[in-house]
């Protein structure tokens, strides 16, 4: 075996005992080594290297754990480069659960590294910390993200070129933001929304942080869509950022932290189902059992509020009326789908938004060529892998122009703004349009009031 | 030895990014299917055509470094694993369609090729490529060739094995050797075309393939039979190919099996049962539809309690992937799943089932069995956990015997997944000292350093035991 190379001493060490603290073993051991994940991986298509599959990453994170190798710099890179698609789960018929390894590593890595970029990790601690967990900062910075750009702020920048001296990868995110409110849902239209007709159950509309400032139209047709699909809905103003991004970047401290919050929120209403429109917060949500099932105190209502937890197409479809959805165009309107990868391979909803789709008289639905593979949004992994994430994103719109399709629906807030990235990059704001699936199936609702 | 000298050479050929002998590489490269064998190479080497490939084995011998040639390392033998280090050559990039000849039904591949990738790409053009291993969806044609590997369809049409037409492969010097071509017959010397199928990497480096293909079956149907009783259904093997019916697919799954797979691919298959199988006929709708009643009234006679015939193409494609994901849903049962291939003449299917369930009682470990019972190739599965050391060594003495039955009861030691590094200590039983002799001598005449994939195939020691002659 070749020598493991040496690094700066200290970190290496606490680093490999931090891996095995936290890894679970009896997962590690559970992969088989079959192989059968690696053509649903996308790093691995992409680059057809071992490392950069699921079986070569639990492999590099077994090695680890078993003393073979040093986890370098390289393996904390191969580590992030993983997009946490989840795709390999579905695909695993030994059912490792490979979602929970990479978390469990890459918050190993979170409390040794040195390494991210100035700017992620600033960024990341200020959004973190500062940001994501306040609902009111993030209203205030969705008024002053208004400001901007209403004010002609934002022509000015673009104009000016002082979007130059940021990343790339943020220049083209700055392009394509949609028009942020200061507001949120329950500033919009309140807490509580009685069912349209006979009541079938009582819901609790997880708003997410971003969503709710940058989407919050989405949050607004999402509670009209359920209403009219016979839910009662509830908003608890309580509720905070569902923690997805701390967990997937390695904070599962601070996950830990809002999903008691959320728990809380959410059980002293005594709803039956929780329902989320953002496939990465919903992922999480339902997996609020795992983040805290070795915490005594919290076990039992992690594990009641995750088996409540679902995607507002899924609940629709299996437990609602579903409404009458006419096109109002003549014209014969083109849809595709972008399956957001934790919406179809956590959530398993992928089947509940194309039958909805396929509902909506006057409209085609065209099944786009790989579309549950990821786009490359993937939470920040647009901002941090700037280079796959892009490879990704080109290949993605090779699929959907071959569509032909006017409306480009996804299901996710990071998907949706990717999408339109990848429109505006590929110059095709002409031909097609990313829209939220809710928003498109509420404008499309044939007796909205 | 591997050396910075070496290094420097095989860049000089490869271009620096395709070798290469960071830690990463190396403990991706040190593994395959198979469970509990891990050994770290050298280096890990990319090769992008068959000059390269000539050109690296010399530089290779010259230095008298190893080499292990592998595709997508899903074999269960450990043939990929490089035990002895050296370099590990991996095929991926080697990976296209050089030619369908579509006069004379054949194609033209590189090694590194997606199995899958290629049936798909031949159904498309109307053809069929009826070679279907499990692990078609990872695999290359190339480890397919040198694993010889079989499949679902095995049965009727045969394994990798019957469509290979000609190769071009590259010795351990170096040399680059053609055999056989776009022939249907050729017999011109000893057919090395059929010698390397199979040969595990270890007697040359194969670069290039020549396939059959075939015209594409126009009708197929899908059953499933199910028994309360596990013999009923093993003797329900044995009664349909003695009734001269040879369907496309025969699969057996038994109850622990049905349980794992149902698990993974929520099909609603009946827990309650002891035994399923899994029946495909396929040709001109005619004589399938005469083939699946005749079945059927076997299976009855056999007293099967259910049996149902799968209403869409969909449904029975569903069916079919479900049971290739058989081997790897069993890990859902215990941490190690260890998977054999015992073969019988398709006579003796309901004895070997018999006599597994027995070694497993007398053993006291757990045996899950499913296979493609209609060519007699069962997999005997152990769910297990490599940390019970002493477990393991019941699982080991209950393989043992598994094996002896199997080559008692006329079979074989493995049916498709090749000797490798697992079943080295027993190729004696099956081929006898002096086949043993023989195979080392075409070892030799290939190569003679023992480069390629050192370790695999021959062991240095047979285990010891009196093996009754075949009845």
């Amino acid at each position: 075996m070749a020598e493991p190379k040496t690094m700066e001493h200290g970190m290496t060490v606490s680093l490999v005992d931090t891996l095995k603290n936290k890894l679970d073993y009896d997962q590690l051991t559970n992969c088989m080594r079959c192989g059968f994940c690696l053509p649903a991986c996308p790093t691995f298509r992409e680059t057809g290297l071992e490392a950069e599959s699921p079986r070569g990453r639990i492999a590099l994170m077994k090695a680890a754990v078993d003393g073979i190798m040093q986890p370098d710099a390289a393996f904390e890179e191969q580590m992030d480069h993983c997009l946490a698609c989840r795709a390999c789960e579905p695909a695993c018929p030994a059912g490792v659960k490979y979602g929970q390894l990479i978390e469990q590593t890459r918050d190993s890595i979170e409390q040794h590294t040195v390494r991210h970029r100035w700017w992620v990790k600033s960024a990341r601690k200020m959004a973190f910390e500062g940001l994501f967990p306040h609902p009111r900062r993030m209203r205030l910075l969705g008024g002053a993200l208004k400001f901007y750009q209403k004010s002609g702020l934002q022509k000015l920048t673009q104009g000016t070129g002082i979007m130059n001296l940021f990343p790339d990868e943020l220049k083209g995110m700055e392009k394509i933001m949609p028009e942020a409110t200061g507001t949120g849902v329950i500033k919009e239209i309140g807490v509580r929304h009685p069912a349209k007709g006979e009541k079938i159950a009582t819901v609790g509309l997880f708003r997410g942080c971003i969503m709710d400032i940058m989407f919050t139209g989405t949050n607004v047709n999402t509670v009209r869509l359920l209403t009219e699909a016979g839910f009662e809905v509830v908003i608890p103003d309580e509720q905070t950022c569902c923690g997805a991004l701390h967990a997937h970047s390695g904070e599962g401290g601070g996950a830990k932290k809002l999903a008691k919050s959320n728990i809380r929120a959410f059980k002293d209403l005594g709803v039956d189902w929780i329902v989320s429109n953002a496939g990465g917060c919903g992922a999480l949500l339902i997996e609020y059992d795992h983040l805290l099932h070795d915490d005594p105190q919290w076990k039992d209502d992690a594990a009641w509020f995750a088996s409540r937890a679902v995607d507002v197409a899924k609940l629709v479809v299996e437990h609602g009326r579903v409404p009458y959805f006419e096109a109002d165009s003549q014209a014969g309107v083109r849809i595709t789908y972008q399956d957001s990868c934790h919406v179809r391979n956590v959530m398993k909803s992928s089947e509940a938004p194309r039958k909805l789709m396929r509902s909506v008289e006057g409209v085609q639905f065209v099944e786009m060529e790989d579309s549950d593979r990821c786009c490359g949004s993937a939470g920040i992994y647009n901002l941090t892998q700037p280079d796959m994430a892009g490879q990704l994103l080109d290949r993605k719109m090779d699929c959907a122009k071959n569509t032909a399709a006017q409306y480009m629906i996804t299901s996710n807030p990071g998907c949706l703004l990717q999408m339109k990235l990848g429109i505006s990059k590929s110059g095709m704001e002409n031909e097609m349009k990313a829209v939220h699936l809710v928003d498109f199936l509420y404008e499309n609702m044939a007796d909205k009031k | 030895m591997w050396s910075d000298i070496v290094k420097k050479e095989l860049q000089g050929i490869m271009g620096e990014q395709w070798v290469k002998d960071d830690p990463q590489s190396l403990v991706t490269h040190s593994y395959d299917g198979t469970p509990m064998l891990q050994s770290l190479p050298d280096a890990v080497i990319y090769p992008e055509n068959t000059a390269q490939v000539s050109e690296t084995l010399k530089v290779l011998s010259k230095y008298m470094i190893p080499v292990v040639s592998r595709g997508s390392g899903t074999n269960l033998c450990g043939g990929t694993v490089p035990v002895q280090g050296g370099v590990v050559m991996v095929m991926h990039r080697m990976n296209r369609i050089l030619e369908i000849d579509l006069q004379n039904l054949t194609a033209t591949v590189q090694p590194g090729l997606n199995t899958k990738q290629f049936i798909t790409h031949v159904e498309g053009m109307g053809l069929f490529y009826p070679p279907d291993p499990s692990s078609m969806a990872i695999s290359t044609i190339g480890g397919n060739i040198a694993e010889g590997s079989g499949g679902l369809r095995g049965l009727k049409y045969g394994t990798t094995k019957d469509y290979v037409l000609g190769l071009e492969a590259v010795l351990a010097n170096g040399e680059v050797i053609r055999t056989g071509g776009k022939l249907m017959k050729d017999v011109a010397g000893y057919d090395l075309t059929k010698l390397l199928v199979g040969s595990e990497g270890t007697l040359a480096v194969i670069t290039e393939a020549t396939l059959k293909l075939v015209p594409p079956p126009k009708y197929k149907k899908t059953m499933l039979a199910m028994f309360k009783d596990i013999y009923g259904a093993a003797r329900t093997v044995s009664s349909i190919i003695e009734n001269r019916i040879i369907p496309a697919t025969l699969e057996f799954l038994d109850r622990p099996t049905i349980r794992v797979v149902d698990d993974f691919a929520k099909l609603g298959l009946p827990l309650d049962m002891e035994a399923i199988l899994l029946i495909e006929q396929d040709g001109d709708m005619e004589s399938v539809e005469r083939d699946i009643a005749r079945i059927e009234e076997i299976c009855r006679s056999e007293k099967a309690e259910r049996i149902q015939v799968a209403e869409s193409e969909a449904e029975a494609l569903k069916l079919l992937t479900a049971r290739r994901s058989a081997f790897t849903a069993l890990a859902r049962l215990r941490p190690t799943t260890i998977l054999e291939d015992a073969t019988v003449p398709r006579s003796k299917i309901a004895d070997m089932v018999l006599e597994i369930n027995k070694i497993a009682l007398k053993h006291n470990v757990q045996i899950c069995t499913f296979g493609h019972a209609g060519d007699g190739n069962l997999h005997p599965t152990a769910t297990t956990d490599a940390r019970d050391q002493e477990e393991i060594h019941r699982v080991e003495a209950a393989f043992e015997d598994i094996f002896e039955a199997a080559i008692r009861l006329g079979g074989t030691i493995t049916g498709e997944h090749g000797v490798g590094l697992v079943k080295a200590p027993f190729l004696e039983w099956k081929v006898g000292a002096a086949g043993i002799e023989v195979m080392k001598g075409i070892k030799q005449a290939f190569d003679p350093h023992q480069l390629l994939n050192p370790g695999k195939v021959f062991a240095k020691s047979s285990r010891k035991r009196v093996v009754i002659e075949h009845g």
